[in-house]
């Protein structure tokens, strides 16, 4: 078979010029994070500003309900709940045309408790035969709780990434990589923001994998790059960063795939919960492997690394010992 | 590589077959696994709320609420205490967690403190002559009574052990399984029930106080007064749930509490209708008590409070000695049981409030598990096919088996650990299955590297896993970082996804390099080839 390995087939070393796109790539790069920056934060309202604020966040009470097999009649659901004295309540469809998600805040001092009460007789007055599949409640305190330790886990994760970077590699790779981290944090907020997915603890959890996965890419590529800095000492510094990334685009090409399959099965079965988890992933891990070539690297070239000396000598080989 | 040491093929032989043994009870049906020979592990995953449905609640006691209540009574006492001296007083309230009294005679202020300070609170451990409350002299002989800070502290805490107690006894009587109040930090109870169906009910057995009174009504007090907010000394406006009065006037004295009750069952008016009521029994103390009061009070009404709600005032028709007596009300033939249940188990020390709820039915629970197996099988046999396709049958085959090795030891460490599988653990169980062939890929590209650059194969070989296992360890650490940081957030099905991470995380390093390296060796020696069919 001639197409079979493929990797017999794709092309044995890449020879793409990427520090020569860098400058442009840059300039996009920090366009698309402000803008990034700018969609989430905008209106300014605490707690979340312009991402649509889950209740982990915010506090508030979510009920899924379901009146299969019929669908749910969701102007009269909304008509029902007037009045409470609960404020906005929204009822908007959720997956199937039979279930629908009831949300709205508990009236300030009021029990959290007697409000859902209160809200599920309403519903099974009006709409008959309901049922209510998930009840989700956070209240004031925890909410605040729960940002805190979601900002706290975000900032943690950076900094424990630059200086891991910092003890295995240098300084400047360390400084690379958190830019790069940075980056894909914030364009991963922009299409929070644009999306509208539900910014809560999992598209948390779904960032910090992302954090995770951008790191693992940058780490492969830097460790090709330091590797061919000791081998080479005397290529300009440009031509060793496009030496590596090309010596590595095999695998991450590879490797994005795997990841890409994976969740794009997720977000395709996975269920609306794991819906809003998986496309945050998807975009995470493709901004991430865009990142590591071309905000890692480059902010390292800006830097400069110190290296010296002549280039190693050809290292002679040794023989075939085939026992 | 070639010199493959015995201890790595034990290693990964030993990993297989412990990764299997654990992971062998999921695969099997509930009645062949119950015949299993005793040494077999039996522990299957165990699924999350999110998966097999159940609830989650934090409620937080409420410890201001509780102090105030504590100083309420206190205050009755210091009101009972100084009249008995004939110490005059005015102003005597409850006030920003302390008691405030002013003395009229400038002369008895010194009889006053030092008689407050004899008689009212309790002794403090461990301190002779000590005691868990101080009283302070301020200018205009007005008296301050407070807690001691840490005297209270110790007697909140115990009070949410006292409530985890109650809970548990409550939940108990309705013989719900797979329950357990657990304490959380200095004020919280976390409670977690699986395959709890109405979650409401639990909720309403569970939140109640249940604080059960007997007050007497003051019919002396005048209505038109006591709407102008002049409630006469000593007495309290309590709101009904009767359906007759919209509220009563009763004496804040609470000579019967639920403490004293040793029994309460649902029954049925014989006389009266047939509705439903609580048929109580008293101990010896209430029992004394309550056929003094109705002895003395033939004719006047006595309010039965529960969590400061009249449920009915009845009018004492004569003497009741014996101390058993029925609490009739507006009750539904569950409600009757529900209070039964409550008084039985008597009362929450202290009132608490749900802060957080997660509620998943069993039905939702189902659905999930049913899209986590379809994402899961379909992600994976893509990733497969991908490895098949771009490796092929060896290479990619190699891959694969490590990756089998891998999912083997990941679902063994959960079901050994009984680590929590939710929703999202899945999904992270899925990522890291298909992210780990990044380690083969890893180790193969540095291979061909190596024969590209003019090593011999077996040189090549080499180098693939020796240098391959730096990047390889740098790159997994990441993760490593990423998921403790996740599994410090806390919350449950994060959590979950964290510790499937990292389980991962160990399982992806072991298998991908002992389990790859083994298995190329074999290949080698086995065909001794000339070159890779990958290069």
């Amino acid at each position: 078979m001639k197409f079979w390995p493929l990797i017999k087939v794709l092309p044995v070393r890449t020879h793409f010029r990427f520090v020569r796109l860098s400058r442009v790539f840059s300039v996009l790069s920090i366009v698309a994070v402000i803008g990034s920056l700018w969609i989430s934060l905008y209106p300014f309202k605490p707690p979340c500003g312009g991402l649509a604020c889950g209740i982990d966040f915010e506090g508030g009470t979510v009920l899924e309900i379901s009146t299969a097999p019929k669908p749910v009649d969701l102007a009269k659901a909304r008509a029902s709940l007037e009045g409470l004295g609960i404020g906005d309540v929204q009822v908007q469809g959720f997956g199937a045309p039979s279930s629908a998600l009831v949300r709205f805040q508990q009236a300030p001092g009021g029990d959290a408790s007697a409000t859902v009460t209160k809200v599920q007789q309403r519903l099974t007055q009006s709409l008959g035969a309901v049922r209510f599949v998930r009840t989700d409640l956070v209240g004031p305190k925890i909410s605040q709780e729960l940002f805190g330790k979601g900002l706290l886990g975000l900032g943690l994760a950076i900094l424990a990434m630059l200086l891991y970077i910092w003890f295995r590699f240098e300084l400047q790779f360390g400084l690379g990589a958190v830019a790069a981290l940075f980056h894909d944090v914030f364009l991963t907020f922009g299409l929070i923001a644009i999306t509208r997915i539900e910014f809560d603890l999992r598209a948390v959890a779904a960032i910090l994998t992302i954090i995770g996965y951008s790191m693992n890419d940058t780490v492969v590529v830097f460790d090709r790059f330091r590797e061919n800095l000791r081998k080479y000492k005397r290529m300009p510094l440009g031509e060793v960063i496009d030496m590596s990334i090309n010596e590595m685009m095999t695998r991450t090409i590879i490797t994005s795939m795997t990841a890409i399959l994976a969740l794009a099965a997720l977000a395709v079965f996975g269920g609306p919960t794991l819906y809003g988890l998986s496309v945050i992933m998807l975009f995470g891990i493709t901004i991430g492997t865009y990142s590591s070539i071309y905000i890692a690297a480059p902010v390292i070239m800006l830097w400069g690394v110190k290296r010296g000396g002549d280039d190693e000598e050809a290292v002679p080989l040794k023989p075939a010992t085939v026992r | 590589m070639m010199n493959l040491a015995r201890w790595k093929v034990i290693l990964v032989l030993l990993a297989t077959i412990v990764g299997f043994l654990f992971t062998l009870p999921n695969l099997l049906p509930a009645k062949v696994r119950d015949g299993l020979p005793g040494f077999m592990p039996k522990n299957t995953l165990h699924l999350g709320l999110d998966l097999q449905g159940g609830s989650y609640l934090l409620y937080s006691v409420d410890t201001v609420a509780l102090r105030n209540e504590r100083l309420t009574n206190m205050a009755e006492d210091i009101r009972t205490t100084l009249h008995d001296k004939q110490i005059a007083f005015t102003d005597l309230a409850v006030n920003n967690g302390e008691i405030g009294l002013r003395v009229t005679d400038p002369a008895q202020v010194n009889d006053a403190v030092n008689l407050l300070r004899r008689t009212v609170g309790a002794p403090l451990a461990g301190v002779a002559g000590g005691r868990d409350v101080t009283v302070a002299t301020q200018a205009d002989q007005r008296l301050r009574v407070a807690f001691v800070p840490e005297a209270f502290d110790a007697e909140a805490s115990k009070a949410v052990e006292q409530n985890i107690e109650v809970i548990r006894r409550r939940v108990d009587k309705t013989g719900a399984k797979e329950f357990n109040p657990v304490r959380q930090g200095k004020d919280r109870i976390v409670i977690e029930a699986a395959g709890e169906n109405d979650p409401e009910k639990m909720k309403s057995l569970i939140g109640q106080t249940a604080k059960l009174t007997f007050q007497m009504v003051d019919e002396t007090a005048d209505p038109a007064e006591v709407a102008a907010g002049r409630i006469p000394p000593g007495d309290e406006v309590v709101v009904s749930t009767d359906g007759i009065a919209p509220s009563y006037i009763v004496s804040r004295r609470k000579p019967i509490t639920g403490e004293m009750l040793t029994d309460a069952q649902p029954g049925f008016d014989q006389q009266g209708g047939g509705g439903s009521l609580v048929q109580f029994r008293m101990n010896g103390l209430g029992a004394r008590r309550f056929a003094d009061i109705t002895r003395q009070n033939v004719g006047k009404r006595f309010a039965i409070i529960l969590d400061k709600k009249v449920i009915s005032a009845p009018v004492i028709q004569g003497p009741i000695p014996g101390g058993q007596g029925n609490i009739t009300g507006r009750f539904t033939p569950e409600s009757a049981n529900e209070l039964s249940v409550l008084l039985r188990a008597g009362a929450l020390p202290a009132p608490m409030k749900v802060e957080e709820q997660r509620t998943v039915g069993a039905e939702l629970g189902a659905d999930a598990v049913k899209a986590g197996t379809t994402s899961a099988v379909v992600g994976l046999v893509a990733t497969m096919i991908f490895m098949l396709l771009i490796y092929g049958w060896l290479f990619g085959g190699i891959s694969l088996v490590a990756l089998a090795v891998n999912a083997l030891m990941i679902i063994g460490a959960m079901s050994l650990t009984q680590a929590t599988l939710t929703l999202p653990g899945i999904a992270g169980l899925i990522l890291t299955l298909a992210v780990a062939v990044d380690a083969n890929v890893l180790i193969y590209e540095r291979m061909r590297d190596e024969l590209r650059a003019g090593r011999s194969l077996i040189a090549s070989m080499e180098a693939g896993f020796g240098r391959a296992f730096g990047t390889i360890f740098d790159a997994n650490m990441t993760h490593i970082f990423s998921a403790a940081i996740m599994f410090s957030l806390g919350s449950g099905p994060v959590k979950g996804f964290a510790w499937t991470l990292l389980i991962g995380v160990f399982t992806t390093v072991f298998s991908a390099v002992l389990v790859t390296q083994v298995l190329l060796a074999w290949w080698f020696r086995a065909a001794r080839p000339k070159t890779l069919p990958i290069a």
